[in-house]
């Protein structure tokens, strides 16, 4: 190859060694090493998913019977709010690559602006993702039932308001006669999972008993998750006998018949491990994409303050560009195999 | 220094203005598509249910579809598609046999395990 290619190379290129492996710097190169570990990491994760999805004996949570709830608008909108984060995120990565591109023109103001745009894209994923967080500890206003025949079902429908309880015998806050109307669905849904609630009769706290005063549920839909000795998985039970067979187990006097959201001992959507899964995977991507926006200031920053200017390249934005695109990859996945497939 | 074994790099991989106008050109048509790719993908997931026949074909669609924005991500934004054929062989290759390894690997085991829990267990 002599007298092919007899370039000056760039001093600063060179490594150690005096070569460059690859035609690469080291920092880009190590970035990409590390972006294989980490790879590697959040693909374990995955599969462990895989595996503990196909060993499961319980049907699995679908996604979008999960997750079909939009802030402000309620409920019936199945995956469009993850969608909605999916685009924000893409939006945040086509932005960052707009900010390289920029620092290949030296273009000081052009990679500013772009950056600024991809750390607020970065803080609305993450904001989002708390939104989705506690949206998926709550639950929903139904829970999950275990119905009188040992089948479990999640439910579906419009939930009728609560309005007061009218207290009936008195406690020890609460005189005959008083009307609460504070904190309504906290003390039901509490009531329902001690077995607390019969024929419209709440059990408060304090040991006063009161009438609930509530608008009628609609369209209520049972969809069963778990077999028993009657209802089989993948049933729907609609309308008043999805209502009759609701409302039996809640008056059943038994606690823990009815299951409200996730922690990290049961959840409402399905076997336990999907909650943990849920859990640990989201959240160890929306940790790195929180670091990514902490690096993205601080490259920012230096942006600002015409460092990299001066060293007459933007190779920096470049290197935090690979981890910020990395995140966006990871997310793909987690959407596909926890929201879609 | 003066080297003729190595291929010319610098880390001041500047472009011109009209090499940036086709740059973004490309950055905007691939965002348009990882876009309408997602589009796609959750009206799918939306309307079609699991328990439709046409379930297996939408679910490996959704694996591709992935595979496909994955692709464009990494040899269009990371630049991968840019470096030279040995980066990307020793990023990609590597990363892909063991990935294939272990996806194949456990899924087999998991379904086995599944089996035996249905056939034998408690």
């Amino acid at each position: 190859m002599a007298g092919h290619a007899s370039n000056q190379i760039d001093a600063s290129t060179l490594w150690g060694g005096k070569i460059s492996p690859f035609s690469t710097s080291y920092g880009k190169l190590m970035m990409w090493f590390f972006l294989v570990s980490d790879a590697l990491t959040f693909g374990g994760l995955l599969v462990a998913y895989g595996y503990t999805r196909h060993d499961a004996q319980d049907a699995w949570p679908i996604g979008e019977e999960t997750f079909n709830s939009l802030p402000f608008l309620g409920h019936g909108y199945p995956l469009i709010y993850v969608a909605l984060m999916t685009f924000i995120l893409i939006v945040s990565s086509v932005t960052m690559v707009l900010a390289v591109e920029a620092g290949h023109r030296m273009d000081k103001k052009g990679v500013i602006k772009w950056m600024i745009a991809t750390i607020i894209g970065g803080f609305f994923f993450v904001g989002s993702q708390a939104w989705e967080w506690s949206h998926f500890i709550h639950g929903s206003e139904f829970g999950k039932v275990e119905l009188a025949d040992g089948s479990q079902a999640i439910v579906k429908g419009h939930f009728g308001e609560i309005k007061n309880f009218e207290v009936l015998e008195a406690g020890k806050h609460h005189k005959k006669g008083d009307v609460i109307t504070e904190d309504l669905m906290h003390q039901f849904q509490h009531a329902v999972v001690a077995g607390k609630i019969n024929n419209g009769i709440i059990t408060l706290h304090d040991g006063s008993k009161a009438k609930v005063n509530k608008a009628a549920d609609e369209h209520m839909e049972l969809i069963i998750k778990k077999d028993g000795s009657v209802n089989k998985v993948g049933t729907h039970i609609k309308d008043q006998k999805a209502c009759d067979m609701y409302y039996e187990a809640i008056n059943s006097g038994t606690p823990r018949k009815v299951i409200y959201g996730a922690n990290l001992e049961e959840n409402e959507y399905g076997p336990q491990q999907y909650g943990q899964f849920f859990f640990f995977i989201t959240g160890f991507h929306g940790f790195h994409v929180f670091s990514g926006v902490m690096i993205n200031i601080i490259i920012c920053l230096g942006v600002v303050s015409g460092t990299y200017h001066k060293r007459g390249h933007y190779e920096m934005v470049e290197k935090t560009g690979l981890y910020w695109h990395f995140v966006d990859l990871v997310w793909v996945f987690v959407f596909t195999f926890f929201y879609l497939v | 220094m003066l080297r003729d074994d190595v291929i010319e790099y610098s880390l001041d991989t500047h472009h011109s203005e009209e090499q940036g106008k086709a740059i973004r050109k490309k950055i905007w048509m691939v965002t348009a598509l990882l876009t309408a790719i997602t589009i796609v993908e959750v009206a799918l997931g939306a309307f079609i249910k699991q328990s439709s026949g046409a379930w297996p074909f939408v679910k490996w669609s959704f694996i591709l579809m992935t595979l496909l924005k994955a692709g464009y991500i990494v040899l269009v934004f990371m630049h991968l598609g840019d470096e030279k054929k040995s980066l990307k062989y020793v990023i990609l290759v590597p990363y892909f046999l063991f990935m294939a390894y272990l996806i194949f690997i456990c899924l087999m085991e998991a379904t086995a395990v599944g089996h035996a829990w249905e056939t034998y267990g408690g």
